[in-house]
């Protein structure tokens, strides 16, 4: 039986090119008027491989019995689909299929059919088999290539021998090479399976060179087979792919960590740079900074519903609404560019605020800043829990920042991506705000010698004020790029502080640069201990007593290089305990 | 900073005020309190909940010994108080025996990670002093190899905090993972037996409530004795002027490496008294937010001072369990508020109050004098904040 599918499948592949005669929606017409059951199968896969978009709807009413055959008082027989409400009588709305135009009566207007009134159209197991086929293989005809490419790949992964000649029909007229890639890989793993020894040799020699990582778990199947039936002339060759696969999936794996720690070194530096100025520069330790992060995740979420419906915030036992501007499309997409300034802002304000009120009483006495600001910290998160709710908010992501770009295997997201160049642009903003203009020389001049600067007549408290709001408004901006990247709820802060703080005790208080070299540094390092450790974790066995407790430990990538990193911290700062550049002062308690 | 008081009389006197106060406290707390539970005047529901408030009482003494007496501002004295918990924890875990959900004779947790054997660390913790030990060594170790680290290469101020912190949120996320083979998400809970008496029992309650009551009051002597020895005054100018007595020949790291490991016990010790009293230890316990509430309380009653923290630990926490019922939503605000309103305005903290009111009820009086009873004022200088010249 199985033979005869193939067989079937086979003829109908070389009679693929004559079905540009018919549409396929006329070619089930003929299939349901056909009188012959071989004649309906071979109608019915004939449409394997067309992309039209009516066959499936169709053929899975058919197996759900919702086809008919409506026959005139002439005795034309039209294939109808009746669809729609039951009305009192019965009836329904009846589609031709020919052309899934509405049926009309002689009257020209549309009829309503009762489908117990009409000949139902009949399937066997046969057919039903052959439609099924059908349906399994839609999607090698549509129109989009990826869909094309996650059908061929479905097709594989299930090594089922039958679709084989449909593939190798698709991979004649296929012109988009990724595709052709997919179908070589496609074909050789349906090949693998093939008991003839020469096929299964070809197979391993493409899969080998295509170096698919989809292909790594079947080849290791087949060497186990191999070795089981102690098959040398497979198990060879069969070593050999894998090996190139593995070389590949290294080497994947390699520039992957890279991106990653890249991309995170981007979101920590972005964290982080506002710290620098209030830290670094000020040495306000701001225990809110994250809360000011938060400030700017919010901002975008509020700008997000401007754009959108317009929201209703509680506050106090008060309710503001804030009216929408209710876009849609491309309108509505630019709600996130929209967004960042005004997060800048908020953030900036809120910290002015938070400066004016209580920062300034306290600029002589840093380990109280840190705990009223921790008590600021409080205040705020509880704001936010109070306006927006205690759960995340959902801040979806405008259509050019949730694609990804697939290099070569390497996923790059385009937010990440985005993140990326982020960091790059404001870091040299700050560079451009900081020795390009009045302000930054005010403030480099105030923060370097606050007494001289104020002694020339800088107004000092002035500068403070903008200071700390320039360096909160960073932290909001950075707060409106971590919105799309992770969860925004009120404990949003919680999870970047102490990241942030690392980075620029790391780099060396007072130091730009330092900041952007341990930011990427810690980023990379994290990443690599992530996707290394749980290979290195059996390395860890001969530790006497713990070895095993440990293995299990860094089975935990994430979490134990976490603490990895912060245990080097704590063992770099032996070295250099003022950090990668030390800002270099006479002062002996600095 | 005893006051020298011009007059002889015993009430004026400021010290021994406040011994009068403590002894009466002590006394209060060891006899008449546990005895009003008895005679059931005190419910059982309030005596675990004042036994919890002198745990943190106890927390809130390692962090003055460090803030307010060395000037290091810890934020990893949760942890320490966590891990004196969970030592303490395991041990009770064991007692459970095989009475738990599973009625396997491991704890629950461990069979539904599907263990069948106790892990080897496991195996110790059944012997009680095996546990106490632990409750002094995993902490005390932890705290000398932090302490070292840290004092050795001159991390101050504020950079000691944020290493704190940071080791702190490092340990909290391992505790939550069920890897470690420490109960995970939920830790420890549901024992059963401490010392072969049930712990849900009254008078088991009772005695922990005393025997925390009388470690405060032990702890409280021992400060009030360390701190006018030469040990407390090297470690008071410490934190008044670091590079000074540096330079004047003390190895100052020694001295703060002491302090901190001490002041890790102490912790240790609440922690270990803790647990038995309410039940339960979870990693929650050890996040670096509760090692800065701790930070809270002792700012609150006021630092460098021996009854701040207990003034604070528990009018802060009696304030909380009053407040978290009466305005569940505003709670963090008043916390935060409070917070702040007290570094800004307070810095001496409730203790300090009196101090400050003195002047003014004087002038309501109409003595008319200026005050003098007012001692010089020891500044609490910061480590990192100098006129830069």
């Amino acid at each position: 039986m199985r033979r005869f599918w193939k067989m079937a499948v086979v003829m109908l592949v070389v009679l693929l090119p004559v079905r540009a005669a018919d549409t396929p929606r006329q070619i089930i017409v003929k299939a349901i008027l056909a009188e012959d059951e071989s004649q309906k199968r071979e109608f019915i896969l004939s449409l394997v491989g067309q992309g039209d978009e009516a066959i499936e709807p169709l053929l899975t009413a058919w197996r759900k019995d919702s086809l008919f055959v409506y026959s005139t008082p002439e005795g034309a027989r039209t294939p109808v689909e009746l669809i729609g409400e039951k009305d009192a009588a019965g009836a329904q709305e009846g589609l031709r299929i020919e052309d899934g135009k509405p049926l009309l009566g002689a009257d020209h207007q549309p009829l309503r059919l009762v489908g117990a009134d009409q000949i139902a159209v009949e399937h066997t197991s046969s057919l039903r088999r052959a439609m099924k086929i059908v349906l399994d293989l839609i999607d090698l005809g549509a129109a989009d290539p990826t869909k094309r490419i996650k059908a061929i790949q479905t097709i594989g992964q299930t090594q089922d021998a039958v679709k084989l000649p449909a593939l190798q029909t698709c991979a004649k007229r296929e012109a988009d090479p990724r595709v052709q890639r997919a179908l070589r890989e496609a074909v050789a793993l349906i090949q693998l399976k093939d008991p003839k020894a020469e096929v299964k040799l070809t197979a391993l020699a493409e899969l080998r060179e295509l170096r698919s990582l989809g292909s790594l778990d079947f080849l290791y199947r087949t060497i186990k087979e191999a070795e089981a039936a102690k098959d040398n002339t497979i198990l060879k060759p069969a070593r050999a792919a894998v090996q190139a696969v593995e070389q590949h999936r290294s080497a994947v794996d390699f520039f992957g960590t890279i991106f990653r720690g890249i991309s995170l070194g981007s979101i920590l530096l972005v964290a982080a740079l506002g710290l620098a100025i209030t830290f670094g520069l000020m040495r306000v330790i701001n225990m809110a900074h994250g809360e000011m992060i938060a400030v700017g995740a919010y901002t975008t979420y509020l700008v997000q519903n401007i754009f959108g419906a317009g929201i209703t915030i509680p506050f106090f036992g008060l309710s503001l609404p804030i009216p929408g501007m209710n876009l849609t499309g491309s309108a509505y997409q630019w709600y996130f560019i929209a967004a960042l300034p005004l997060s800048f802002i908020a953030a900036g304000l809120v910290g002015i605020g938070l400066e004016r009120s209580v920062i300034r009483f306290l600029y002589k006495r840093p380990l109280e800043s840190l705990l009223a600001t921790w008590g600021v910290s409080l205040v705020l998160q509880q704001c936010f829990r109070l306006m927006f709710g205690a759960n995340n908010v959902q801040v979806s992501s405008p259509v050019y920042l949730s694609g990804n770009w697939l290099v070569n295997d390497i996923i790059l997201g385009w937010n990440r991506v985005f993140v990326i160049g982020f960091a790059i642009l404001i870091v040299f903003g700050m560079w451009l705000v900081l020795s390009k203009t009045p302000l930054g020389l005010l403030i480099r001049a105030s923060m370097q010698n606050r007494t001289m600067a104020s002694c020339l007549g800088v107004r000092t408290e002035r500068v403070n004020m903008l200071t700390f709001g320039l360096g909160s408004g960073l932290a909001g901006l950075a707060g409106a790029f971590l919105s799309q990247i992770g969860n925004v709820g009120p404990s949003l802060g919680q999870g970047y502080i102490i990241d942030s703080f690392m980075v620029v005790v790391v780099g060396g208080v007072g130091s730009i640069g330092g900041t952007i070299i341990s930011a990427f540094s810690i980023g990379g390092i994290d990443q690599v201990l992530q996707q290394y450790l749980p290979d290195w974790a059996p390395g860890l066995a001969w530790v006497p007593g713990i070895g095993s407790f440990l293995q299990n430990l860094a089975q935990d990538a994430a979490v134990f290089g976490k603490i990895l990193v912060l245990a080097g911290i704590i063992l770099f700062l032996q070295r250099r305990p003022s950090g990668l550049f030390v800002t270099r002062s006479r002062n002996l308690d600095e | 900073m005893t006051p020298t008081s011009s007059q002889s009389s015993f009430w004026s006197n400021r010290k021994n005020i406040e011994l009068a106060c403590v002894g009466a406290a002590a006394v209060f707390l060891i006899f008449i309190f546990p005895l009003f539970n008895v005679l059931g005047w005190v419910s059982n529901f309030t005596i675990s909940v004042w036994g919890k408030y002198l745990c943190y009482a106890l927390l809130a003494y390692s962090v003055d010994l460090l803030w307010g007496y060395t000037g290091l501002l810890s934020l990893g004295q949760a942890l320490f108080f966590a891990l004196g918990g969970y030592m303490h924890g395991m041990y009770l875990m064991r007692m459970i025996g095989d009475l738990g959900q599973y009625h396997k004779p491991i704890p629950d947790f461990l069979v539904f990670l599907g263990w069948t054997k106790l892990p080897a660390f496991w195996e110790p913790f059944a012997s009680f002093p095996f546990a106490l030990l632990m409750v002094f060594l995993v902490p005390g170790a932890i705290a000398y190899v932090f302490g070292i680290l840290a004092f050795r290469s001159r991390i101050r101020g504020v950079y000691f905090s944020i290493l704190t912190q940071a080791m702190t949120y490092a340990a909290s996320i391992m505790f939550f993972r069920n890897n470690l083979l420490l109960g995970g998400n939920n830790g420890f809970t549901d024992f059963k037996f401490i010392l072969g008496h049930n712990l849900q029992a009254p008078t088991t309650q009772r005695a922990l409530f005393v025997a925390t009551a009388v470690t405060l009051l032990l702890v409280y002597g021992f400060c009030r004795w360390l701190k006018q020895t030469k040990f407390g005054l090297v470690q008071q100018a410490i934190r008044d002027g670091e590079n000074r007595v540096l330079f004047s020949g003390y190895a100052t790291a020694h001295f703060k490496l002491f302090v901190f490991v001490l002041a890790a016990l102490i912790a240790a010790i609440g922690g270990a008294l803790y647990v038995p009293q309410v039940g339960i230890i979870n990693p929650g316990e050890m996040q670096a937010d509760k090692s800065l509430e701790a930070v809270v309380w002792v700012a609150v009653g006021g630092r460098g001072t021996l009854l701040g923290p207990i003034i604070g630990a528990v009018g802060v926490n009696a304030l909380k369990s009053w407040a978290v019922r009466a305005f569940p939503d505003l709670w963090y605000i008043v916390l935060g508020g409070l917070f702040i309103l007290v570094v800004l305005f307070l810095p001496g903290g409730l203790v300090s109050l009196p101090k400050r009111l003195s002047p003014l009820w004087k002038r309501i009086r109409g003595a008319g004098t200026p005050a003098v009873a007012d001692e010089p004022r020891v500044e609490l200088k910061s480590e990192i904040v100098t006129p830069k010249s």
